[in-house]
């Protein structure tokens, strides 16, 4: 293997040079840039880290720089990562364009649809929202209606996605549609890119029980497509999403270790909200429930890290499946413990009587319930893993993705 | 630190699982079972097993060891955890090397290990002294007279205690019957005047033995390091005994999880093999979960043997609190899902239940880890 210790020194002595001291802090939701034509920095040092990290295309390290990209190795990357979390710098632009279009247009684009799209999310140009789950498919994604009619030169598309995280501020839409009602559920599929500011294209914020409007209804009513926003064959869009899905599940597996949310780590909660006899928490069921906690990510975060280094080593284990599981349940697992911890000051909502970070902490745990639904239930993901992993029969009618 | 075997390591763990399929399947453990043999292995297939090295893969070259480090030995135990294979690998290459090596004086190193790589020494650490692991819990008393000291207490719960050639008794010199202080590891033959060992037969057809030690005279090179100051070293070699014995602990789960997988596609009920009902399936994909985690904790924690000794005590506890919740877990539902035919003797995943419930008592129970891991971090 290549010595890769002068890359991270490097590395390091450029982060440390150009990183503003204002980048290293932690994120607040408001401060996170996502880009797009509506998107604005929060001050002035996150433009200019944005840019810096831009100019060297490390808004998209592992991309090809043909595209605008930083051309890194996996190793690299991950040496990359590691460097920024160790000054803890912020992430100078967050996208669903870099985290799932992208990895999948560099496999299934056509050159014509690469040079088109990918410069522009590694510019942050154009913010992504993503359109799989309808109001009637939700872990039977492959049911979905939403359909793409041939027009001759262009697709008509009526139908309506939910679960479109921010589409209310994104610019393009990426969306399985119905191209042929006549086959095999999976099979007449097609991934398609769409203008959101075509004409018929309308969007609908949705409520959750976390007081926040992340997510939206997306409404198409007769929106004409160009033919040339098809990626991949027609018909062939489930192996684009299964693909992008494999993207998705990745990023939420890391989530746990990477929350833009300003949370006290529970131990620090512990000492803060609990009494302490001899240098122990005095409730034996909440240190108990700490300590399995921390165990927990202990291993889990040795996981990621074998995960990694299988993958660096050509060695193709089955690490990665189980992680968006085992990630996004100690995600909740998590929440529920800090509440715990907090007693009644960690049940805030609004107004008086809690600080902000307490009242965070009430809403982030609310918030955490979609962790193990979005992306592919728990339910869901325990099926791959019954019929990938462990090669079980299926089941009649099983509930798996193809 | 590499959470990937490489090549030497993966080459001994294949050459271990032939070795251990072709010579000490499942069934050698349930023939030594019905026979009560005395022994409790086989000592043919000990002796083939330090041919191949094993009694001395951590050990330096400079006494006959292969020096492959803690990784190479955990490889192989998590071989012999797969067929249960009964040798006196842990207690003698795993507990007694690690407490000659971080506790003997150079004279005892010199004179023992070479005879141990050569397997013609066995050794047991006489320690528990009651049910439950309390390491620093010691009333057998060490008690100087003159030049010479004299032996006094009992022991339980020694592993291969019966059939080990020497014995490594851990009893205190002075301090509080609680205290890390004042005590001595002492080396004692087991045929000494004054040692009575009673064999106890468990549940996992293994080896144990209770000892009692009446006024049984010492001399000072007996004692290994210095009188007094077991207290120093005692809990790395425990930290190694429970790494090694998690690594075992993983191979048995891995084994019974298999054949519990194996049995979901091969069982038809209903009309359809019951691998494709979904209240099975989500039950086994969370254990191919835990075991994802196990695997890379494992892996860490003998690589911290090697590579951070100082910082093994946080990852030794992580590891055999774990090991031990999902020995417990697979070995359950393996009885589970298997039916009917779990809970027959002609089935060998009634073994892997067994030895589970002994090594989850073996060096410390998930209790006793989960408050150790919590003050190390402080809570």
């Amino acid at each position: 293997m290549e010595d890769l210790q002068p890359f991270r020194e490097e590395t390091r002595q450029w982060l440390e040079a150009h990183c503003p001291a204002s980048q290293r802090l932690p994120n607040t939701p408001e401060e996170q840039y996502w880009g797009g034509r509506r998107g604005s920095f929060a001050s002035e040092d996150a433009q200019l880290w944005f840019e810096r990290m831009r100019e060297r295309g490390w808004t998209a390290p592992e991309w090809p720089t043909a595209y605008g990209g930083g051309g890194l190795t996996a190793q690299q990357g991950q040496i990359l990562k590691e460097e920024m979390k160790r000054i803890k710098a912020r992430t100078p632009l967050y996208s669903l364009g870099l985290w799932m279009l992208g990895p999948a247009l560099l496999e299934y684009g056509s050159e014509e649809q690469k040079q088109q799209h990918l410069r522009a999310i590694v510019n942050g140009e154009l913010r992504w929202c993503q359109g799989y789950s309808e109001p009637a498919a939700g872990s039977d994604l492959a049911s979905l209606q939403t359909r793409a009619d041939d027009q001759g030169d262009h697709f008509l598309v009526n139908g309506s996605k939910i679960w479109t995280t921010a589409a209310d501020r994104s610019d393009w839409i990426f969306c399985l549609v119905r191209t042929d009602p006549t086959v095999k559920k999976q099979q007449g599929i097609s991934f398609l890119l769409i203008d959101m500011a075509t004409e018929g294209v309308s969007t609908t914020p949705i409520e959750l029980i976390s007081g926040e409007s992340e997510f939206c209804q997306t409404f198409f009513d007769n929106v004409q497509v160009p033919k040339a926003n098809l990626i991949g064959e027609l018909n062939h869009g489930w192996s684009v999403a299964k693909a992008l899905l494999v993207h998705e599940r990745k990023l939420m597996a890391e989530i746990g270790g990477d929350s833009p949310r300003q949370e006290v780590p529970p131990v620090e909660a512990a000492h803060r909200y609990l009494d302490f006899i001899d240098g122990r928490i005095a409730d034996s069921e909440l240190r108990s429930s700490l300590v399995t906690y921390e165990m927990r990510m202990h291993a889990i975060g040795l996981t990621h890290i074998r995960s990694f280094e299988e993958r660096a080593a050509g060695t193709k284990g089955s690490v990665g499946l189980a992680m968006k599981y085992l990630g996004t349940e100690a995600v909740k697992d998590k929440n529920e413990l800090l509440l715990a911890i907090m007693g009644s000051q960690g049940l805030g909502w609004e107004g008086p009587g809690f600080t902000p970070e307490e009242r965070d902490t009430t809403r982030a745990w609310a918030m955490s319930k979609a962790m193990t639904i979005a992306g592919g239930s728990s339910e869901v993901q325990l099926n791959v893993i019954a019929k990938t992993v462990l090669q079980l029969p299926q089941a009649p009618q099983a509930a798996t993705e193809s | 630190m590499a959470l990937v075997l490489n090549e030497e390591q993966r080459l001994l763990a294949e050459t271990a699982r032939d070795f251990l399929q072709k010579n000490a399947p499942v069934s050698a453990l349930r023939a030594l079972r019905d026979s009560r043999d005395e022994l409790g292995y086989d000592a043919t297939l000990w002796q083939d097993m330090v041919e191949l090295g094993w009694a001395s893969v951590i050990l330096p070259e400079e006494v006959g060891g292969l020096d492959f480090g803690f990784t190479g030995l955990g490889v192989v135990l998590q071989e012999t955890g797969r067929t249960l294979a009964a040798s006196p690998l842990l207690a003698t290459a795993v507990v007694g090397a690690s407490a000659l090596l971080l506790g003997g004086t150079e004279t005892q190193q010199a004179d023992l290990l070479p005879q141990l790589a050569a397997g013609k020494l066995t050794l047991a650490l006489a320690l528990e002294e009651s049910h439950h692991h309390q390491p620093y819990h010691i009333a057998t008393r060490l008690e100087a007279e003159g030049d010479s000291f004299y032996l006094s207490g009992e022991k339980t719960f020694v592993l291969d205690g019966h059939s080990a050639d020497t014995l490594l008794v851990v009893a205190r010199s002075s301090g509080e019957r609680n205290s890390r202080e004042g005590l001595s590891v002492v080396l004692l033959p087991r045929d000494t005047p004054g040692v009575v060992i009673e064999r106890t037969l468990m549940a996992d057809s293994r080896n144990a033995a209770n000892i009692r030690f009446t006024r049984v005279a010492i001399t000072a090179e007996q004692v290994v390091g210095e009188v007094g100051a077991a207290g120093q070293w005692l809990d790395k070699v425990l930290d190694r005994g429970r790494v090694a014995l998690a690594a075992e602990m993983l191979g048995s789960v891995e084994e019974v999880f298999a054949r519990t997988v194996a049995w979901l596609k091969e069982r038809v009920q209903f009309g359809v093999p019951i691998g494709s009902f979904q209240a099975l399936q989500h039950r086994a994909a969370r254990l191919q979960t835990e075991l994802e985690l196990a695997r890379s904790i494992v892996l860490q924690a003998l690589a911290t043997v090697d590579e951070q000794p100082e910082q093994l005590a946080v990852i030794a506890s992580l590891a055999k609190a774990n090991l031990n919740e999902l020995a417990k877990l697979a070995t359950n539902e393996a009885v589970q899902m298997h039916g009917g035919i779990g809970v027959t003797d002609e089935l060998d995943i009634g073994f892997f239940l067994k030895r589970a419930r002994v090594t989850l008592q073996i060096f410390g129970d998930t209790g006793f880890h989960k408050d150790r891991y919590a003050a190390l971090r402080g809570y």
